[in-house]
């Protein structure tokens, strides 16, 4: 499934369009607060990005872009972002992920909790993020040789 | 009539989408027809529940500050939330189910399901 | 066996199209399904968390739990697709 479209228009315009998918992926989990939006959406519309450079870029230049690996880590880490986040408030001697308690005692509780959301949507976006692009690489990518 | 069916439609095309899926899900003999089957009664669901947050005369679940703060005036952002999760998790598990199906196409060389069955107790 | 689908079908027909009819009409702002924590979340989410996007409040802070067991579970996927292919590719001949 992965492999390089032969075609200068398609390879040409995928090149200019995913950056543009991955910035306004990025707006969208930022401005999740404000809009429809937030960390699954955000992370699917990444993963997207990813995929459409699978099928348009070949293995080659895909793969040196974002490693069949790196999915893996990434959604390790957006796991791990969101439970220290929910530990953090705990050591603090709140409840599990009860942003009001996030070690920053100088700020409001309700400004905790809009940035704890916000870290929290990122944490989100990361893991859906990988998830996404490893079921697609293992998936898509064994099809060849069944 | 058209005010019953107005307040009721919903729920009959969420039926006959459950009954198309129960029926792939049953009726075809090839897995990868069972697994279309069970996405399409997952998103009968997904429907169902998103239908149920409506409420007329309400907008967006998006506090707008002209709109105030009044519960009428909002929909109900539970079912949202609870469907936004169930959507990425139904596509993560339908990544599940495509591998389970690569695998038995890779060892069995079918994915009809009788002979899927009949390999698998000539084998053992 | 067609036919027995068929009849498992009819009878999923009739139970849901029988059980259709206590639920509340489409749009009802009385439905039971506002009535009981919604309202809650609408007053209080701008208030408690300045997010006036009660979707996300909801998702991340009030029941930050759920979504938390939700993301478990997505990676879970992923792992567990990767796990199954791995070994089906090792034992293809067996």
């Amino acid at each position: 499934m992965i492999h390089r479209y032969q075609g200068v228009v398609v390879e040409l315009v995928s090149r200019a369009v995913v950056p543009a998918i991955q910035v306004f992926a990025l707006y969208i989990i930022t401005h999740g607060h404000y809009s429809p939006g937030g960390g699954f959406q955000g992370g699917a519309l990444l993963a997207a990005s990813i995929l459409l450079l699978r099928f348009t870029q070949g293995r080659k230049e895909s793969y040196r872009r974002f490693p069949p690996g790196a999915g893996f880590a990434l959604a390790a880490l957006g796991l791990l972002i969101f439970l220290l986040v929910g530990l953090a408030s705990v050591a603090r001697g709140g409840s599990f992920l009860d942003y009001a308690y996030l070690p920053w005692p100088w700020a409001s509780p309700e400004t905790l909790r809009y940035y704890g959301i916000l870290v929290v949507e990122a944490g989100i976006a990361l893991t859906v993020w990988g998830t996404l692009v490893v079921v697609f690489d293992q998936v898509g990518t064994r099809t060849r040789d069944v | 009539m058209f005010e019953e069916f107005l307040g009721r439609y919903p729920y009959f095309m969420t039926v006959i989408l459950l009954a198309i899926g129960l029926y792939g899900m049953v009726a075809k003999r090839n897995l990868l027809k069972k697994a279309i089957g069970m996405s399409i009664f997952q998103s009968a669901i997904f429907l169902f529940f998103i239908q149920g947050g409506a409420k007329w005369g309400a907008t967006v679940p998006v506090i707008d500050p002209q709109r105030g703060m009044d519960p009428a005036q909002y929909m109900n952002p539970l079912p949202h939330v609870l469907i936004l999760t169930a959507i990425v998790v139904s596509v993560a598990t339908t990544g599940v189910s495509l591998a389970l199906l690569l695998t038995i196409y890779q060892r069995y060389r079918t994915l009809d399901e009788k002979q899927v069955l009949e390999e698998a107790r000539r084998k053992a | 066996m067609k036919a027995l689908a068929l009849a498992i079908l009819g009878i999923f027909l009739v139970v849901l199209l029988y059980a259709e009819g206590d639920l509340p009409d489409r749009g009802d702002p009385e439905a039971p399904a506002s009535m009981h924590v919604s309202p809650y979340y609408i007053e209080r989410s701008l208030s408690d968390t300045r997010t006036p996007n009660l979707v996300t409040a909801v998702l991340a802070d009030y029941r930050g739990y759920d979504t938390l067991g939700e993301t478990v579970v997505i990676f879970a996927a992923g792992l567990a697709s990767a796990l199954v292919l791995l070994r089906g590719r090792g034992n293809r001949d067996t």
